[in-house]
């Protein structure tokens, strides 16, 4: 029962998933747009089992003291903070806390602290990423070889057609490379991938692959 | 705490001090001046702790990511809460839980009921009794997703991919004309155009030889594996460059927010 029924489920959902792609009525159609809602609803309860994850580690941390426990404190802030903003609005001049109606989506603070934290630090962490690209490039790109020579040759042309200097001509050619050799590439690199997920998911479906459900 | 760290902090809570003080005067024909002024040093302050890290792993750059972890979770659950539960589930349960969300009722439908359980059921892996109870759920989500990536990926990642690649490669083509009475080496001529269909279907048949271990390569089987991976080095490098090219348009955003928006040296 604790272990056979999940695959069961397993195996009766994901096979009806393929079923009803292949009956395409109105009523099969419904049931796909209804599941697919009921996923969605499920996901919501997910999250919230990870916010609770988070406030647990959290606490648990700062409760025992371990290194650096005094970060929690800033996640568990710049948690409790967000969630405060959220349900809260003070727009109209009276502060008033808003549990059943999404009031606080619209708090200017609730949106400053997107535009002013939430954006800053993710923009900057992808930005980081040129400076270590950079130096993974001085690495990677000595023309030794054929192929390092191609690699190279094929991240110069991409890179100058953003640069206005080189003219209309290098636009050409890296639009060239990008629309033809690296098409051909990735539509191999995705053939490869969706047989393998395509094999996952039967595997999965038929009970083969057992791992996700953990042990016990 | 170390001397040399109590200097560096207060050194920073001074220029952060300073820095809020003259940009909530230099905004004060705005709306808050002090609060706009204090948001945007502080967003300064975070992109430069982020930069920090380039240096090595500092106390800034641990602020600011426990921060983001933080606060973009409860972003996104009071995002999730709102968007979804509220709105795709409460309606549909009954008129008066709808009234008090104030979100407009819908045609009731019981079967949502059930995945309320399947969610609360998920919550069981919080007991240490119960919590065998939460594979139920997490079965019909990866059974499901499973079943939709079978036909998905089966479709669109092969089929479709695969009838893409099978393309005429030396006859009239998509209506630009005849091959041999319409020769031309413009790029969007005719023969520009064939040889990238024969690019393509070339390119990707040795992709997959490359990608084809089983069987040695040798032989003429080895020549189309090590074309594939002249194709493939291509790509490597187109992406490279592109990815690239990405990071530095963002790079060039916060140099802009901090040399324009923050600092005003750029008008």
């Amino acid at each position: 029962m604790r272990r056979q029924l999940p695959f069961v489920l397993v195996f009766l959902s994901g096979f009806f998933m393929i079923f009803q792609y292949f009956v395409p009525h109105q009523k099969s159609e419904f049931v796909y747009e209804f599941l697919l809602d009921w996923l969605t609803i499920i996901g919501g309860f997910a999250m919230a089992l990870g916010i609770w994850s988070l406030i647990r580690v959290s606490y648990d941390r700062i409760k025992r003291q371990r290194e650096n426990w005094g970060y929690s404190v800033i996640t568990l802030t710049g948690l409790f903070l967000m969630m405060f903003f959220g349900i809260t609005n003070w727009e109209d001049g009276s502060f008033g806390v808003y549990i059943y109606t999404a009031e606080g989506l619209s708090n200017s603070m609730f949106v400053h602290f997107f535009d002013f934290i939430l954006i800053p630090i993710q923009a900057t962490m992808f930005s980081l990423l040129a400076f270590f690209i950079a130096s993974a490039a001085y690495r990677a790109f000595r023309a030794r070889s054929v192929i390092a020579s191609l690699l190279l040759l094929a991240a110069l042309i991409v890179m100058m057609r953003f640069n206005p200097i080189f003219g209309a001509w290098i636009e050409t050619v890296a639009n060239w490379l990008m629309n033809v050799p690296n098409l051909a590439a990735q539509r191999a690199i995705v053939i490869g991938l969706g047989l393998g997920m395509v094999a996952t998911a039967l595997k999965i479906i038929l009970g083969i692959e057992r791992g996700y459900m953990g042990q016990g | 705490m170390k001397k040399t760290s109590v200097i560096i902090l207060s050194g920073v809570v001074i220029l952060f001090l300073v820095s809020w003080l003259v940009k909530g005067a230099s905004l004060s024909g705005e709306e808050n001046p002090y609060l706009q002024g204090f948001l945007t040093t502080f967003a300064a302050f975070l992109t430069l702790a982020v930069f920090s890290f380039l240096y090595r792993d500092n106390p800034f750059y641990k602020f600011a990511e426990h921060l983001f972890v933080g606060a973009s979770a409860a972003y996104w659950m009071t995002l999730g809460f709102w968007q979804t539960l509220v709105k795709k589930l409460i309606p549909k349960l009954s008129d008066g839980l709808a009234n008090f969300f104030e979100v407009p009722t819908e045609e009731h439908s019981y079967w949502y009921f059930l995945p309320v359980i399947l969610g609360l059921l998920l919550l069981m892996r919080l007991s240490k009794k119960g919590g065998w109870l939460s594979r139920w759920p997490l079965a019909f989500i990866v059974g499901y997703t499973a079943g939709i990536n079978f036909v998905g990926y089966l479709r669109s990642d092969f089929v479709k991919q695969v009838s893409s690649t099978f393309v005429p490669l030396l006859i009239d083509w998509q209506g630009v004309g005849h091959f041999f009475s319409n020769f031309s080496l413009a790029i969007d001529g005719q023969f520009v155009m064939m040889l990238a269909n024969v690019v393509i279907f070339v390119g990707v048949l040795c992709g997959l030889v490359y990608f084809f271990f089983s069987k040695e390569h040798t032989g003429l089987f080895g020549t189309a594996s090590r074309v594939g991976i002249w194709i493939l080095m291509i790509t490597f490098g187109a992406s490279f460059g592109y990815t690239v090219m990405g990071r530095i348009s963002l790079l060039v955003g916060r140099l802009t927010f901090l040399f324009k928006d923050w600092l005003g040296l750029i008008s």
